[in-house]
């Protein structure tokens, strides 16, 4: 919703113990699918490498998803780690307006909400977010 | 024992017919022994009951002749078994017109085998259902219930010769455990081997989702020639090792990113992923590249299946109207708020009510798409109103249509191209019921 807002604010948050903290999108630490089942949402976060699990782990938080999407009006979040996939799985209920039978959205199965997700801004150091994969325009 | 290979050639339907070209040319190569399609999302079922209603030769998948058309012959002079919810809401139907076909190929008449009883319509069945749901169970709305069934009825059958398994209602992944249990000779509780041909099933299910469909972010995650992807083919070892790959000399990619996403698509507690066929717990699983396009899935662990069967209840559920009207140029926006406005106020609060401002490029655009080519991404000056709403009367729902469409003389200046669109909803529950309530059984196509 405020993506850009998110964007241009992932500069210099702050130091911590003479590290440069810088935020960044989700997405530059991980990707992720949506999936549904009647009105709960199913959304999976997966690190592009094992090291930035530890920070997915840490940062990405039931609290944080829960808040992240409160205009979306969840009654539960719930949150499941497959640490051997170095991936997180979020389960989002009462998110889609009763789902494909009775939401009134176009998207109707909630498809688009992992690219919701993939905009919250994590926390990382510096140097970290220098080596993160990032958009490359041709 | 060989390998068991299977190929996937259609993950909903609707999807693309031409994949399967190439995932049975890839089979043959390989000795594959099955074939399977999934064209059966849950509201599917109830339309193609509602199709049933109206025609009783009718309520199989529309396009099962495009589907076996270009296999058919190879799959039967191969040995590769065909194994498909293509039956929908009438699997005798669906297996009666696969003989006509197989008759119009001049082919020797298939051994076709019909799965049954998923469908939920006896009395003591809607008896339990009314017990356990009440007062949700409406019997005046209801289309149809359909239980889940699983892979035991689909191996049986293939082990007595079917060449081609005809399911409607049955667990996705069934379609891929059921031919592999017939391959090994498995045992119904054999959980171990049965979760790991389930989490194959699961990956395979939705055919191109671990092929490179429905991954590509250009620039981040970027998938070669999308618009010929391949269709997805899994090995399953004895052990329950898996590998998926897909057909080859296809577009796509299959690596470990497109492998995890599938993996945990509509899975909720990775410990639990309930079939009818297996407890299947995907929290140890591995995941390695063993070659272009390879990927090996390892460490799935299984236990006992659930006790219960996961029902469908579908009931008739009003109507969806919705219409739209686009403004272009200075203040598009803010008269595309004032058009929602007037409706709402118009409408006042006789049904829900939404509002979308699709804006981007459209109106102002040419067929050709150069304008949206050449406009750079979040100047766009054109914005789309969208309105849905919803009510059980069909001519309440109607009035939205009408009021979107008085806009174009009662409405902000320049509103073009309303577009509106009025169709019957289905709404749904979901419930669980025991297993001797909803006994599966198959037979030979007479």
């Amino acid at each position: 919703m405020n993506t850009r807002t998110q964007q241009t604010r992932a500069e210099g948050v702050g130091t911590g113990a003479g590290t440069v903290l810088v935020e960044v999108p989700l997405y530059r630490l991980a990707h992720g699918r949506t999936g549904d089942k009647g009105d709960i949402s199913n959304i999976s976060v997966i690190a592009w490498r094992d090291d930035l699990f530890p920070i997915l782990l840490e940062q990405l938080t039931v609290e944080a998803v829960q808040a992240w999407f409160a205009l979306r009006r969840p009654t539960r979040v719930s949150r499941y780690s497959i640490a051997t996939l170095c991936a997180l799985n979020f389960v989002i209920e009462g998110v889609l307006d009763g789902g494909v039978n009775d939401a009134l959205n176009l998207d109707a199965h909630g498809k688009a909400l992992s690219f919701h997700l993939m905009d919250i801004p994590i926390v990382v150091a510096a140097e970290v977010a220098a080596g993160l994969p990032d958009i490359h325009h041709p | 024992m060989d390998t068991f290979i299977a190929g996937c050639a259609a993950g909903f339907s609707g999807d693309r017919i031409d994949g399967v070209g190439p995932v049975v040319s890839t089979l043959i190569e390989r000795g594959g022994h099955a074939l399977i399609f999934e064209t059966l999302a849950e509201r599917t079922l109830a339309l193609a009951q509602l199709a049933r209603n109206q025609d009783p030769d009718a309520g199989y998948e529309p396009l099962l002749d495009d589907m076996l058309r270009p296999c058919l012959a190879d799959c039967l002079r191969h040995g590769i078994r065909i194994v498909s919810n293509f039956g929908q809401a009438n699997p005798p139907a669906a297996a009666r017109r696969i003989r006509g076909l197989a008759a119009e190929l001049a082919l020797q008449a298939p051994r076709i085998a019909v799965l049954s009883g998923d469908r939920l319509d006896q009395p003591e069945q809607l008896d339990y259902l009314r017990t356990t749901l009440s007062p949700a169970f409406d019997t005046d709305r209801i289309v149809c219930i359909n239980v889940y069934q699983g892979a035991a009825e689909i191996a049986d059958a293939l082990a007595a010769g079917a060449e081609i398994v005809v399911a409607g209602r049955v667990a996705d992944p069934s379609l891929f455990v059921g031919p592999a249990m017939a391959h090994y000779g498995w045992a119904t509780d054999n959980w171990s081997s049965l979760a790991a041909a389930t989490v194959a099933g699961h990956l395979l299910e939705c055919g191109t989702q671990v092929t490179g469909g429905y991954f590509a972010v250009p620039g981040l995650k970027d998938v070669p020639d999308m618009h010929c992807l391949g269709y997805p083919i899994a090995e399953l070892d004895g052990d329950g090792t898996i590998v998926v790959g897909k057909a080859r000399d296809t577009g796509g990619r299959v690596d470990e990113q497109t492998v995890k996403e599938q993996l945990l698509y509509e899975v909720h507690d990775p410990a639990g992923y309930l079939t009818p066929d297996v407890t299947a717990d995907i929290t140890q699983v591995k995941v390695a590249t063993v070659g272009a396009d390879r990927v090996r899935v390892g460490g799935v662990r299984g236990h006992a299946r659930p006790d219960l069967l996961k029902a469908n209840v579908f009931m008739h559920g009003g109507w969806l109207a919705e219409a739209e009207i686009s403004y272009a140029g200075l203040q598009a926006e803010a008269r595309a708020r004032l058009a929602a406005d007037i409706v709402r106020k118009r409408l006042g609060n006789t049904m829900p009510l939404r509002a979308d401002l699709i804006g981007a490029l459209s109106i102002l655009g040419d067929d050709a798409g150069e304008m949206l080519a050449a406009l750079p991404v979040g100047h766009g000056r054109d914005v789309r109103l969208r309105m849905a709403a919803t009510h059980p009367d069909r001519h309440t729902a109607e009035t939205l249509l009408r009021e979107m469409n008085a806009l174009y003389t009662c409405g902000p200046a320049g509103g073009g191209g309303v577009r509106t669109s009025l169709r019957p909803r289905l709404n749904s529950i979901s419930t669980l019921v025991p297993r001797d309530l909803a006994p599966a059984s198959w037979s030979f196509l007479p």
